[in-house]
């Protein structure tokens, strides 16, 4: 443990920076209730109001509290995007180093389903699924998860592959250690770099793939506060913005505020997962 | 003497975790036009560093922290990397150990080979194609006027070594530096390599250092001899002068290996063997590797295979261990045929054969401590825990001279060569095995290091009274260490027997081929060779067999 610590404070500053980035994010998703103002969906004032005391970030078409549905938004849009890319982890990862380990026609069968679902674009894919199941939460990190777990599935196969062509797997071999021995302790360890690496891009794509379809009618329905459905509930206030005088112009930012949510974490993760492959790639020699 | 490059005091420091530390710690090189100078010493002693400094390049993560290069009176220390390039390639030229990864795969032989001479405006793309197949000629390389149209994978290593020595020569450049060019290659194919650098560097009259940590091939090629430590030289003098007398111990102990010779003999008890092959083949896909492989261990007793790459000895090691299952023959194990897949072979099986690869740094897994690598098969096959685990964790780590308490917790990546595959062993010992195979155990290590573990390998036979497969290509170790000896040329037996008679004639001329192409301590021993060779087998020669036809 003392290791990670002390590998964390010689991590550079951007690194740091983005990890603090994280941790602001994290502790805003899990206290919502106590942070946020006002709740979730509640009307609390009229329409559009500036941002002034005491609707900091002014209040949206319904005139329910922006600041608060940006707190909220942080809860629900990064802790399904979270789910999500860890299922879609398990899921590929799993599938990945056992087709590469057992080979033969379990990897045959698997590669050729995940070919399948990747030769289908995944936005059109999801919309599709999306309108038989209807959009409920679990329906939406479900096909999330398996359309992303074959870009998973993939990589670990790919990465499983090279592992598996060195002596040690054949020394585990010849002692007769059995699949789980071999998948756990030879290739998870040094496969693990990559898949890091991969975990925080893909964290990335989910969040912006559920902003997306939000932003599409088919990600969270309202009035659960999410920020792909803020941008888009917004954006069209963009065409009105007046920046005669600071109370009209902050009318026009509304639609920046999600959006720079997202862009901010999105960043702050890809600054974090570099760090962590530099630092991986650097123990290796 | 005409300095042509001349090092004083020269410095280089590399990054470590706490600042820079000093990797050649004020070494003088002085090499005059046309000698050639031997750089000799064990892995990390920094002949490499040294050897590219001399083009002034240090590595990325190297420093020039002091001293001076000076190439014909021009200082190389600081000088602009502009005049450093116009140097490069064509008045100084560097010849890499792996001509392999050094070739661009992509890329014709000869279009590597005129990009030099082309890039500094020697000559013209034309010219330098001819200059090329000159070249290519005088390496003694096959049909010189169309083997430039190769490509580097479609030629042999020793083929591939020699046009990058041609491509060194390109520019007809003053200094080459050769970084132990000859260490991948086998024995029979090191001679013509060597051979015909020797003579191309001679009769263009070109300055050379010649980089290795093999005495005996040093002797053959160098005028004069520096030999390196940990970064400060030890001594240095000419071929004959320090073969004869060398004056500090630690050149006296490069030799070493040489010298080696197991302890004496307990009779054997039991005349049966504990291995024997059968009439063996085996194939990849459709290539057959083995045809009709037969022999035997004796208990306790050491066997080496030999032959070079190639000839199936590798493969030999994967049938015993049931990682390859043989198209005919059996292999029969203290009287009990084996299984041919190692996963079906009872447990107990597994655990008195064990393997020893050649590469440790493949052979341990990089996020396994060494308390890991040993425990597993203490745990797996002998069902130890706990502390008696730990115990006997320790008392591994003690039998393979490595100190228990600093080493247990350490990952592969902070052992050295020679640890690393110390480890290896402990990893087969752990299981308590009765026959070891020893895949290449010493080649990828340099002589002093090797000379240990075969010292160690030695002890613990005479101690535990083990059996042992010795798979090298190397008959110093052979010689070192063999019981008997059997020896394979293309997936087939062509002699086996005593050690004592494979090393008296008469030979099968394979065996002889093996046998005489070992370099000697000897300077004259390469010229020697090459004349009883040339009237030996008139005509066809005796390596490769493959001239170039003169047009």
């Amino acid at each position: 443990m003392t290791r990670y610590l002390s590998l964390l404070r010689t991590a550079p500053l951007s690194a740091q920076l983005a990890m603090a980035l994280i941790a602001v994010y994290a502790v805003t998703a899990l206290f919502a209730p106590w942070l946020a103002p006002y709740p979730e969906s509640q009307i609390v004032g009229s329409k559009y109001l500036p941002w002034a005391s005491p609707h900091w970030l002014g209040t949206d078409a319904l005139g329910r509290d922006v600041l608060s549905r940006l707190i909220y938004g942080a809860r629900n849009t990064v802790g399904i995007a979270l789910v999500t890319t860890v299922l879609a982890f398990l899921l590929g990862t799993t599938t990945g180093l056992l087709a590469a380990t057992v080979g033969g026609w379990f990897d045959a069968l698997s590669s050729r389903v995940v070919d399948v679902l990747m030769a289908i674009p995944s936005l059109i894919f999801a919309l599709l699924i999306l309108t038989i199941t209807g959009t409920s939460v679990v329906a939406l990190v479900l096909v999330i998860a398996v359309l992303d777990s074959t870009r998973v599935f993939r990589l670990s196969r790919a990465v499983a592959q090279g592992i598996l062509t060195m002596d040690y797997i054949e020394v585990a071999r010849m002692r007769g250690e059995g699949l789980g021995w071999i998948i756990r302790r030879e290739v998870l360890p040094n496969a693990a770099a990559p898949l890091i690496a991969e975990f925080g891009l893909r964290f990335c794509f989910v969040f912006l793939f559920i902003s997306a379809l939000s932003f599409l009618g088919l990600g969270l329905q309202p009035p659960t506060a999410d920020w792909g459905s803020m941008v888009r509930e917004s954006a069209k206030l963009i065409s009105f913005a007046n920046f005669s005088s600071w109370q009209a112009a902050t009318f026009g930012l509304a639609p920046l505020l999600p959006a720079g949510a997202i862009a901010i974490l999105t960043v702050a993760v890809n600054m974090v997962v570099d760090w962590v492959l530099h630092v991986s790639s650097g123990l290796k020699d | 003497m005409d300095g042509l490059l001349e090092i004083q005091d020269l410095r280089i420091e590399g990054r470590a975790q706490d600042g820079w530390r000093e990797i050649v710690k004020g070494v003088d090189l002085t090499v005059a036009k046309g000698e050639i100078v031997g750089l000799i010493g064990e892995s990390g002693a920094g002949k490499s560093t040294l050897g590219l400094a001399a083009m002034g390049h240090v590595k990325p993560g190297l420093r020039i922290a002091g001293g001076s290069i000076r190439f014909d009176g021009q200082e190389l220390i600081g000088a602009r990397e502009s005049a450093l390039r116009d140097l490069r390639g064509r008045r100084i030229a560097y010849v890499a150990q792996s001509s392999a990864a050094a070739f661009n795969p992509a890329w014709r032989l000869i279009d590597q080979h005129c990009e030099g001479p082309v890039q500094h405006r020697v000559m013209s793309r034309a010219q330098a194609g001819d200059e090329a197949v000159k070249l290519y000629r005088e390496m003694r390389l096959p049909d010189p006027e169309q083997i430039g149209f190769r490509y580097p994978h479609q030629v042999s290593g020793g083929q591939l070594q020699r046009a990058m020595t041609a491509m060194a020569m390109a520019c007809r450049p003053d200094l080459i530096i050769f970084d132990e060019p000859t260490t991948a290659l086998d024995v029979t194919t090191q001679i013509e390599v060597l051979a015909a650098i020797r003579d191309a560097v001679r009769d263009h009259d070109t300055a050379a250092i010649y980089i290795t940590h093999d005495l005996a091939v040093v002797a053959q090629m160098a005028d004069r001899v520096k030999v390196l430590l940990k970064g400060t030289e030890v001594e240095e003098a000419p071929t004959r002068e320090m073969l004869a007398h060398p004056r500090e111990d630690y050149t006296r102990s490069l030799w070493a290996v040489r010298e080696f010779r197991p302890s004496p003999r307990a009779p054997v008890t039991d005349p049966r063997p504990i291995l024997r092959i059968e009439n063996v083949s085996a194939s990849y896909g459709a290539l057959p590797v083995l045809q009709d492989v037969s022999f035997s261990v004796p208990r306790g007793r050491t066997v080496a295979v030999v032959g070079e790459s190639g000839s199936g000895k590798s493969t030999t090691a994967r049938v015993i261990m049931g990682l390859l299952a043989p198209t005919q023959g059996r292999v029969v194990f203290e009287g009990q045929p084996l299984v041919a897949h190692s996963r079906r072979r009872p447990r107990d099986l597994q655990r008195r054969v064990q393997m020893i690869h050649q590469m440790a740094d493949t052979a341990l897994n990089p996020w396994h401590r060494v308390r890991d690598v040993i425990g597993r098969p203490l745990e797996f096959f002998l069902g130890l825990r706990g502390a008696a685990k730990e115990a006997r964790i320790r008392e591994l780590l003690a039998e393979i001279e490595l100190e228990p308490a600093q080493f247990i917790d350490r990952l592969p990546g902070e052992l050295s060569g020679g640890q690393k595959q110390r480890l290896c062993i402990a990893r087969a010992l752990a299981a308590n095995p009765d026959f070891i195979i020893c895949d290449e155990v010493t080649s990828a290590l340099d002589q002093i290091v090797a000379e240990g573990i075969l010292r160690l390998l030695d002890r613990l036979q005479r101690d535990k009274g083990l059996s042992y497969l010795f798979i090298t290509h190397d008959l110093a170790t052979v010689r070192s260490i063999a019981d008997e000896v059997v020896v394979m040329q293309k997936g087939k037996v062509v002699e086996q027997g005593p050690k004592d008679r494979m090393f008296a004639p008469p030979h099968h001329p394979y065996t002889e081929l093996l046998l005489s192409s070992v370099p000697e301590m000897d300077p004259d021993w390469l010229t020697r060779l090459l004349e009883q060779r040339r009237h030996g087998a008139s005509g066809e020669g005796a390596g490769e067999g493959a001239r170039g036809n003169a047009a």
